[in-house]
């Protein structure tokens, strides 16, 4: 789950990291309010998940309060477009006002997982401001990664090791080890995948300040955390996703035509590079999961067909534990409460394939039967260009 | 021979009174799985499928004999059943348990590397040795005796090379799912060395998918260390990349990850990857050709 950069700062007063005086404003007049209790001179920053912001010009520096009322007019209500938002943008509904920083200097502080070495790591690059994949790519070198084991937790030598590497002068390795020992708290006791501070910034008098923040957590430690609930912003999450979610599904919207039904992650996945592979678009990824109802069938159909640019569906299931007659007679189900308007592409094999076949071949329904894998793929491709697959 | 399992495996199944426990020990009682006991905090002296079930699996391991365990506890209380199979002294714990918060799967695997249990998954199908023994969720029916070790993180789409291989006459020796997590037990290289000392295994087929760099690693090892011929294919060439596909391990960030990386790396390394799904089985079989022991792959 991600939250939006005002929520993660509110996170990180809580765990004493200095951040910047913020007023979050939903109106440009809000915004000019902000601004002149801030002291006239602020930050003005479109709220939205996406990154890559201060590109798209969704940061903007005002030196008044009007201009802070124009910057936010310019922002607000209207999409961002963004490198990670995807083309058609993010809908900036908020905008934090924050108030100006003088900076000396500029770094990049994380924590975030180590997969291998299975443990907390610290990530700080002298080189702030950049967005770290790039960093990665073109100097790995500026990079340090300091693992924290979870049995002793931060210790304060972890601090002066990533002092070190941000080159930081004597007065602020102190303060920067405090910042870090808050980072790590609020990652492992909010279950956080990453918590980011990019800029980490030097005042000119000598203070360090994290000026922006960003904090994503595992959705598989979330249980524990009901008071994130409220966190969540509905607005930023794509509806048809959402809803897949509630129920059980797993769904990522990908914008093409074939709409696909898989039962499992790796399976899922690889029908979608099958349908590239013969020249067709997937129009999602959809994994209906090791129990498969008739309700989630259903539901899955409906997810599917309520996106207008589908033209063709594939139904893959290859039945382990889950029986192929079962989800067969789930697809009979599911096409009389939805009407299903595109042709239905259904392979079925595994565990009683044979039966499930005979309960769709009997149904009446007008469905495009498929033994292999290829074979399929090759019907769905060619129902979605409008042709006879029959 | 075989890995990590056989039939004289001894399985204790965590979490048995679950529906989801119930109905997969009377399949791999069925599959002729020695399942010797259940465990269910708080059920001490039930009985499920005529299985034992105790409080801990300590009294089920002392009194069943029991050597490995399986997992089908829900996700927030499943790392605590790994922790407490490693301290009964399981020597190996499948654990088909999906959705275990990452930083408890962090502190359970370092805690694990200290001791001598073997831990498959979290978030896996479990693995079978065709015939003999299955502990997880793998249909039996597909599988058939063999002479092809299988490794992969995926279920279903383990399922689908498992049956090409099927269909092209061959069998395997033992099929492993290592899991969809992004920190998990076991990985591409613990099998792949076991499968180049098993005598019967002649052949690997590796199914990997985009995230992480296990593969990667496996590529190195595979150039450096395997004499046996290994096929591969790699899933979700077309993901979008910072979206996760479903396994929480299956995201490319940052530009690495990627199918084609992986991909490139495996190839570079002397195997045989499949460029569609549908050629897991075909790619096996050129691999095995290529090292001329494609005959001795089939079955009867």
């Amino acid at each position: 789950m991600k939250i939006h950069e005002y929520q993660a700062k509110e996170l990180f007063a809580e765990y004493g990291i200095p951040t910047p005086a913020q007023i979050l404003a939903r109106t440009p007049e809000e915004a000019e309010a902000a601004a002149r209790s801030l002291g006239g001179g602020c930050v003005v920053k479109a709220q939205i998940h996406a990154g890559g912001r201060g590109k798209a010009g969704g940061v903007k520096l005002a030196k008044t309060p009007e201009e802070a009322r124009a910057a936010a007019a310019a922002m607000l209500g209207k999409p961002l477009v963004t490198k990670q938002s995807g083309p058609a943008g993010s809908l900036v509904r908020k905008v934090l006002v924050t108030a100006c920083a003088d900076i000396e200097k500029e770094f990049y502080l994380s924590l975030t997982m180590d997969m291998e070495r299975a443990c907390p790591v610290i990530v700080a690059s002298a080189a702030g401001g950049t967005e770290i994949e790039e960093l990665a790519k073109t100097d790995p070198g500026a990079i340090a990664r300091i693992p924290v084991a979870p049995e002793t937790g931060f210790r304060p030598y972890h601090g002066y090791e990533a002092a070190r590497a941000l080159g930081l002068p004597e007065a602020q390795k102190k303060p920067l080890t405090a910042i870090l020992s808050g980072l790590y708290r609020l990652f492992t006791e909010k279950d956080c995948s990453l918590a980011e501070i990019n800029p980490l910034v030097l005042t000119k008098d000598g203070r360090l300040l994290a000026l922006d923040a960003k904090v994503n957590f595992d959705d598989n430690g979330l249980f524990r955390h009901p008071e994130l609930a409220e966190l969540r912003d509905p607005g930023e999450e794509d509806p048809d996703e959402a809803r897949a979610k509630e129920h059980g599904l797993s769904y990522v919207s990908l914008g093409g035509d074939i709409g696909c039904l898989v039962n499992g992650a790796g399976l899922a996945m690889a029908t979608l590079d099958m349908i590239k592979a013969l020249g067709g678009e997937p129009a999602n990824f959809l994994d209906v999961g090791g129990s498969a109802t008739a309700g989630k069938v259903t539901a899955a159909f409906e997810i599917i067909l309520s996106s207008p640019s589908v033209k063709a569906i594939l139904v893959n299931i290859f039945g382990g534990i889950m029986k192929c007659d079962i989800i067969a007679e789930g697809i009979v189900e599911a096409a009389k409460a939805v009407s299903i308007r595109v042709p239905l592409v259904v392979r079925l094999q595994g565990t009683h394939a044979q039966a499930g076949r005979q309960i769709l071949a009997g149904s009446g329904l007008a469905i495009i039967p498929a033994d292999g894998f290829r074979e399929a793929v090759e019907k769905a491709v060619a129902a979605s260009k409008g042709a006879c697959a029959e | 021979m075989s890995i990590l399992i056989g039939k004289n495996t001894r399985v204790v199944v965590q979490g048995i009174t679950g529906s989801q426990g119930t109905f997969h020990t009377a399949a791999m009682l069925e599959y002729g799985t020695k399942v010797v006991a259940g465990v269910t905090p708080g059920r001490d002296g039930a009985s499920v499928s005529g299985v034992p079930v105790y409080d801990t699996v300590r009294e089920a391991a002392e009194k069943t004999g029991a050597d490995a365990s399986v997992i089908y506890v829900p996700p927030r209380f499943a790392a605590d059943s790994i922790l407490e199979a490693a301290d009964a002294g399981i020597r190996l714990c499948v654990c088909i348990t999906e959705g275990i918060p990452i930083q408890d799967m962090a502190r359970v695997r370092r805690y694990v590397g200290g001791t001598s249990m073997r831990l498959i998954g979290p978030n896996c199908p479990g693995l079978i040795t065709p015939d003999e023994c299955k502990i997880g969720i793998l249909p039996g029916s597909i599988c058939r005796r063999g002479r092809v070790g299988v490794i992969s993180r995926s279920g279903t789409l383990t399922y689908e090379a498992i049956s090409q291989i099927t269909a092209l006459g061959a069998g395997q020796s033992t099929a492993v799912g290592i899991g969809g997590d992004p920190i998990r037990g076991t990985g591409f290289i613990d099998l792949l060395e076991m499968f180049e000392r098993d005598p019967e295994t002649l052949a690997v087929a590796l199914i990997g998918e985009i995230g992480g760099s296990g593969e990667e690693e496996a590529a190195g090892f595979i150039k450096t260390r395997m004499t046996k011929p290994v096929a591969a294919f790699i899933s979700g060439a077309c993901a979008p990349a910072g979206r996760r596909m479903g396994h929480a391990g299956a995201i490319v960030s940052g530009g690495r990850g990627t199918a084609k990386g992986k991909k490139d790396a495996l190839r570079a390394a002397g195997v045989i990857v499949a460029e569609t799904p549908d050629a897991i089985g075909e790619a096996l079989r050129a691999a095995a050709e290529k090292a001329g022991v494609w005959q001795d792959c089939l079955v009867g």
